[in-house]
């Protein structure tokens, strides 16, 4: 009887790890091929960004993309393919938006970490956190019917569809980034050196910006970074309240138009495939993809190389 | 002799607290703006589009009329690119988070794929609709389909589920892997029945979160070509769909006032489950987060 039992137990074992000797192989090779989807996504936003820019350019001069000042690509006998209009637009956009969110972003931060208590921290950051959370065609919409309004009541020139309330809503939307990763930066700041400060009789506010911001330094900096990244990707607040006129001009009350809602633009309307608008919305995306590339590198270094060690 | 001039101390001290003063006050009203403004923004949507939201709003397709303009077909297109990107994107995401965590020794190819990581969830959505649009849509020939923009949407969150999956995997103590391998478990099975239930709550925390950000995403899917005006159910993975975000996309480009208001009834729509999503994975986050 006892025999048997081993036996049962020795059959069963052996019959099982073939089996397991099977998946303990073929297991982390699955997993090693999700990893490398990853790896696969990065490489196809690449190649496609680059291949289809490489059309663009074999029918529109690099240097008519980069030297004209006009960017009218409907204009269809002679139209003109100059990137700047789309740089100014969105630059002008993240511009405002920075205004809107640095001060208020970083004041939310400091009043955070340096005044607020446990409890009241515990209900602004998550309320925070909804505001992060809404879809930004909610802010779109909220920028068109509501901001602009406003605005208007304000300026009363000023158009339907302009720079100054898409970029001001932009600059609400990304508070919440700039708020709550600035607080863990200035979290992070041990209290000791809180308390010396306090000790030799600073006020609150001498410690937060004399002593706290300045050890906090890099990881502030680099979320500024980040919400610049953030503002130039961003997509439906600038196509549902910009307009769609590509412009060279510094005057935030005009209508203007960015790189992510030229793209929008194009792929609304009927731009055949194989046609120059078509590969056109590659090479302002292939821009776009540089521009956030290079401000998420640098955010990166920065809270790389400059991280405070306590 | 007087080593301190307690006059000037005594003036100086009360220009330096009178600003520390005035500043808390500064600083907390910048943070209140930031929760104004959400307050204002919550109250124009309800009180615009709570007319509009009726039973008839949910049975309802597209409409050139507002009065019979419903969500109907971009509220179950919402739903049939959850029931795409909700495996595709946890599949992937967590077998990424459990690679990195527990097989990947560390080397070039591993901090690779870290950083890659790390970068991909910088790259704007926009340009995740110019793969989705030549990948899926041309050269994988799915046409505009639900298949095309629930991948797409699947890989623009799948850095945030790594990331998530990554922590939870993280945060299952050691003792509990030891004991496993103790009992004589093979490194697979550790995984699958101890490491992966342990960090089960975590990993749907995250998961229903990047969930919802892909509900609220409207770029990538107009890049694909979710249509605008829908006036059927999808029928299998190949059909066309259209979303919520996009429906509401729709309604606010009209010129007729008349269609904010059904633009509003939508956003309460897509606020609402929003809101429910994120409330599920709160609860799932405190209902474990005291065990182990």
């Amino acid at each position: 009887m006892q025999g048997s039992v081993r036996q049962m137990i020795k059959d069963k074992k052996e019959k099982n790890q073939s089996r397991m000797k099977f998946m303990e192989k073929l297991v982390p090779g699955l997993l090693l091929l999700c990893a490398i989807i990853s790896v696969l996504t990065t490489l196809g936003i690449v190649f496609t960004l680059i291949v289809e820019t490489i059309t663009f350019f074999n029918r529109v001069s690099i240097i008519e993309f980069f030297t004209n000042k006009d960017w009218y690509p409907f204009f269809g006998d002679n139209p003109d393919y100059g990137i700047w209009p789309l740089i100014s637009g969105t630059l002008m956009i993240t511009g405002i938006a920075m205004l809107v969110a640095i001060p208020l972003g970083l004041a939310a931060a400091i009043y955070l970490s340096e005044y607020a208590s446990d409890s009241v921290r515990r209900i602004i950051k998550p309320i925070l956190e909804v505001l992060a959370g809404i879809p930004t065609i909610v802010y779109g919409f909220f920028a068109l019917t509501f901001v602009t309004p406003v605005l208007q009541n304000v300026i009363p020139s000023l158009p339907i569809f302009n720079a100054l309330s898409p970029g001001i809503v932009v600059g609400i939307m990304i508070i919440p980034m700039i708020a709550s990763l600035s607080e863990d930066a200035m979290s992070s700041v041990p209290n000791a050196i809180r308390e010396g400060a306090l000790g030799l009789g600073a006020t609150r506010f001498e410690v937060a910006v004399k002593v706290v911001l300045p050890a906090a330094l890099s990881g502030i900096i680099a979320s500024f970074v980040l919400a610049i990244s953030r503002a130039i990707g961003e997509t439906m607040i600038v196509t549902v309240a910009g307009g769609a006129t590509p412009k060279l001009t510094l005057d935030v009350t005009e209508s203007i138009q960015t790189m992510t809602s030229y793209i929008v633009q194009v792929s609304l309307g009927d731009a055949g495939f194989g046609t120059t608008i078509y590969y056109s919305i590659y090479a302002v995306g292939m821009t776009l993809f540089l521009f956030t590339l290079i401000m998420n590198l640098i955010a990166q270094y920065i809270s790389r190389r400059f991280r405070e060690e306590y | 002799m007087q080593l301190v001039d307690q006059a000037k101390v005594k003036s100086k001290m009360q220009t330096r607290l009178a600003q520390n003063k005035i500043l808390k006050g500064v600083f907390f009203g910048a943070t209140m703006l930031a929760l104004v403004v959400l307050v204002i923004l919550l109250y124009r949507i309800f009180t615009q589009g709570i007319g509009y939201l009726d039973i008839e709003f949910f049975q309802n397709f597209a409409s050139r009329f507002p009065e019979k303009a419903g969500i109907k077909a971009a509220f179950f297109g919402t739903l049939w690119m959850m029931a795409v990107i909700a495996p595709v994107a946890l599949t992937l995401g967590v077998g990424t988070a459990i690679y990195l965590e527990e097989y990947a020794k560390k080397n070039k190819l591993t901090t690779f794929i870290q950083i890659n990581i790390s970068n991909l969830a910088g790259v704007p959505s926009i340009v995740f609709g110019l793969l989705g649009l030549t990948v899926f849509v041309r050269m994988l020939e799915m046409g505009r389909s639900v298949l095309a923009g629930g991948l797409t949407m699947s890989l623009l969150i799948l850095p945030i589920i790594v990331v998530a999956a990554q922590e939870a995997v993280r945060s299952v103590p050691k003792e509990l892997r030891e004991a496993s391998y103790a009992m004589g478990a093979t490194k697979w099975q550790t995984i699958k029945k101890v490491v992966l239930p342990a960090a089960i709550p975590g990993i749907l925390t995250g998961g229903i979160l990047a969930l919802s950000r892909a509900i609220g995403e409207t770029a990538p899917l107009l890049m694909i070509g979710a249509l605008t005006f829908v006036a059927y159910l999808p029928e299998n993975f190949l059909s066309g769909f259209t979303v919520m975000p996009i429906q509401i996309f729709n309604w606010t480009s009209r010129p007729q006032t008349d269609f904010h208001d059904v633009a509003a009834a939508g956003i309460i729509v897509l606020l609402a489950m929003l809101l429910i999503m994120n409330s599920i994975a709160v609860l799932i986050r405190n209902k474990f987060s005291k065990r182990l």
